[in-house]
């Protein structure tokens, strides 16, 4: 059936579920952004996950992961939502090793797929170059050079790419005989002549990066696919990358949804437990029922990729459009449900409202979605 | 998996070999929807050997026990044998409050004897029902019903009056909430019984709606004798019966639009034709942003019911989550024609024309009205999960 969890994945959520509330509660967050901590996120973390097969949970297992899937993943990014645990996740596990594993070299794939399940090694997408999403609208161009490529452009929203052993690049190689341009993946060294990168400390206190390309000389087998193709590898990295996404949404937005709950069955006013209030009883019961089809599309997603299904883009377009949507339900009406103290740094709540709003952003929000789905069904 | 296979493989062959090409077709008027019973008159001979056809593969009832007319089918079959007809666009063979309402609930209260009269007369269409819940003062405050049912020794008497019974003129049969004792709280002292329309005293009365149609009646009972052998369940607890059947109700509701989705085009189709496209894009991009929406919610909530229905063990119900079902989908189904009534825009309006079909959609769009008052308004759906799901104070 697909939308109900089997038994390797119900353990698997059960280990994600202990694994985060252990080592990567809230509390740890607030640590890492009280400390100023240098990268963002715990190295020591990280390395636990690797150890739990976390880290190449979509890597092969010739190359040291566990390759549980796509269900898989989104279930542990359903955890790390609702826990707001930073890590490298999406940009190492989810968007990196999709795309080496569809497109790289065999070279690529032993040199880094490896170390991608061992933790050692933070893999970059460097794709948006505005401020919204818009994958069909790169201007970052790599021309022929000798044998190489030169690489120029800026990008933005490069999650991870202050701690990046390396970036994967989108960049335009030429046009087609009829005037569109075509696009190529890059691996790129961060360390290489004519990149220059800042750390972008976001709201949510997790990490981003504006990495700006002068004239950068990579080699030829920095290339991954072939060239001009890097259209239809692009295309999966941002289906697993949205449906990844929409599971962490669905984690948070769950789990504000959650916490607001609790709070109005002990909160009193008016000589009342404020949860005995059919205004606020009917907005919960409402949040319930957009949470219960969040789910739904979430594993919808999950499964359609795990199934290589036609229309996978279709499927994780509505499921980002849907999860952008409902988790911010879930932050808006947890502030507004905890009243004041929903309005301060001591509670959880608004830490909630700012990572969703992150991830709401991160590929394209519902408006972008929305309009996807209308043009896919010609209107 | 395989053995579904080569079910589903079976069905398809059965479904091809059997179901007549007029049963294939779209369902253009309310004439097409086949809801048997004594008085009903096949619209088509395709109709009549359809739900005869259906019927005898126990197929009207799937999961049913074959001895009462079903053919013991698990969901999951019963699923795939929707499936293959929804491939063809088959028709329901039999539609009827029998089959949601009165089968699930005789199968877990009845006796032998009560499954064995009343089940195979509801799978082969032979016995229509109507349902007698509400009344005149109490409509979401289901429990504090009042007509009475007096224990007369060997048979009750039935005095008193309900409402909303749907289609109680055309109806065999009632199964019926009484208040058998109204001497401790509401929801005790309730009893649900069954009873002939044509028995002495039974006066169904239609109401006229909005839409201009009258699916509804009011039904007057003065000194109707029922017998005793048609006491389901205990006396003076019916509501646990009461409570069960309408979960079934709210799960039928809830998922009733998916079904009459799919035999209606598209709201953006529909959008498509009448506005037309500028530059790939519907002309009223406002309007388009309402319909991507709308259209991505029903896809989640289609999505919710597949998953809901895989969970539920073979057999057993949602509990409260039926009241999630029925509140999101009939609130769903009551954006998609308010949309459909903003794109159609004048032509929508027509009531009386060959074109509109008679107002077709303008009497849909307004029948959508009942959806979320109808088996419990959405604010009492929302009543129910804030108590039974969330687990509320005082809800």
């Amino acid at each position: 059936m697909g939308l109900v969890l089997n038994e390797d994945e119900s353990l698997l959520q059960d280990a994600a579920e202990g694994f985060f509330a252990d080592k990567a509660p809230i509390k740890e967050l607030r640590n890492l952004r009280d400390n100023r901590d240098e990268i963002g996120f715990s190295q020591a973390l990280w390395k636990e996950m690797a150890e739990m097969g976390f880290t190449g949970v979509l890597v092969e297992e010739e190359y040291g992961g566990v390759d549980m899937g796509f269900m898989a993943s989104g279930i542990i990014a359903e955890q790390m939502g609702r826990n707001l645990s930073a890590s490298p996740f999406l940009s190492t596990s989810i968007l990196a090793a999709t795309a080496i594993r569809e497109g790289g070299s065999d070279d690529q794939k032993s040199n880094w797929l490896p170390k991608i399940a061992s933790g050692d090694a933070i893999i970059a997408l460097a794709l948006d170059e505005r401020a919204k999403h818009n994958p069909d609208n790169i201007t970052t161009t790599a021309e022929r050079s000798g044998n190489g490529f030169r690489l120029n452009g800026s990008k933005a929203m490069v999650v991870d790419g202050h701690v990046a052993d390396a970036f994967i690049v989108a960049a335009k190689t030429g046009s087609q005989e009829d005037g569109t341009e075509v696009t190529s993946l890059f691996l790129v060294d961060p360390n290489t002549n004519g990149i220059s990168t800042e750390r972008t400390i976001m709201l949510d206190s997790r990490n981003s990066a504006r990495v700006d390309f002068n004239e950068v000389e990579i080699s030829g087998d920095a290339l991954i696919g072939n060239i001009d193709d890097g259209e239809h590898i692009l295309r999966k990295v941002l289906n697993a990358g949205r449906a990844a996404v929409s599971a962490e949404l669905l984690g948070a937005g769950s789990q504000a949804f959650e916490s607001t709950v609790a709070y109005i069955k002990e909160r009193k006013q008016f000589g009342k437990i404020i949860g005995e209030f059919q205004a606020l009883q009917h907005r919960a019961s409402h949040l319930y029922s957009e949470i219960e089809n969040a789910r739904s599309a979430v594993m919808a997603a999950l499964t359609a990729l795990d199934k290589n299904d036609d229309n996978s883009e279709g499927i994780c377009a509505m499921t980002k459009a849907k999860l952008g949507s409902v988790a911010k339900l879930a932050s808006q009406e947890g502030v507004q449900m905890h009243g004041g103290v929903g309005m301060t740094d001591e509670y959880d709540i608004g830490l909630f409202m700012k990572r969703i709003r992150v991830l709401q952003e991160l590929f394209g929000d519902a408006s972008y979605h929305m309009n996807k789905v209308a043009l896919s069904n010609e209107y | 998996m395989t053995d579904l296979k080569a079910f589903s493989l079976e069905v398809r062959t059965w479904l091809e070999d059997n179901c007549p090409d007029e049963m294939r077709q779209p369902i253009t008027s309310d004439k097409d929807i086949c809801w048997g019973g004594r008085e009903w008159e096949f619209q088509s001979t395709a109709q009549k050997v359809w739900m005869h056809l259906m019927a005898e593969k126990g197929w009207t009832v799937p999961t049913w026990p074959v001895e009462y007319g079903g053919a013991g089918l698990s969901r999951a079959e019963e699923m795939v044998i929707k499936k293959e007809m929804k491939r063809i666009g088959a028709r329901s063979p039999l539609d009827s409050f029998g089959i949601w309402m009165l089968g699930p609930a005789l199968l877990k209260f009845g006796t032998e004897d009560q499954k064995k009269e009343h089940l195979p007369p509801v799978a082969r269409g032979e016995i229509r029902w109507c349902q007698g819940y509400s009344e005149p003062a109490a409509g979401s405050d289901l429990a504090s019903l009042a007509t009475k049912c007096e224990d007369m020794g060997d048979h009750f008497v039935v005095n008193g009056q309900k409402v909303w019974t749907s289609y109680a003129d055309k109806a065999d049969w009632i199964f019926c909430l009484v208040r058998t004792d109204n001497t401790g709280k509401k929801h005790h002292g309730i009893s649900f019984v069954l009873f002939d329309m044509k028995t002495d005293g039974v006066e169904p009365k239609p109401i006229k709606l909005i839409s201009g149609r009258s699916p509804f009646c009011e039904t007057f009972f003065k000194d109707v004798r029922v017998e005793k052998k048609n006491l389901v369940g205990v006396q003076d607890k019916g509501w646990d019966v009461a409570k069960y059947l309408l979960t079934h109700e709210r799960e039928m509701i809830g998922g009733q639009h998916e079904v009459a989705g799919s035999l209606t085009r598209p709201l953006h189709e529909l959008a498509a034709t009448v506005l037309g496209l500028d530059d790939g894009k519907l002309s009223d991009t406002i309007l388009r942003s309402k319909i991507a929406e709308t259209e991505i919610d029903e896809w989640a909530f289609s999505m919710t019911l597949t998953r809901k229905l895989a969970e539920a063990k073979a057999g057993s119900s949602l509990g409260a989550d039926s009241s999630m079902l029925k509140y999101y989908g009939t609130e769903l189904n009551k954006r998609k024609y308010e949309l459909m009534m903003d794109a159609t825009g004048h032509d929508g309006l027509e009531w009386e024309s060959d074109r509109s079909s008679d107002g077709k959609l303008a009497r849909t769009w307004l029948r959508t009205k009942g959806n979320s008052i109808e088996g419990g308004t959405s604010e009492v759906q929302l009543n129910i999960i804030s108590k039974h799901i969330l687990q509320l104070p005082g809800a």
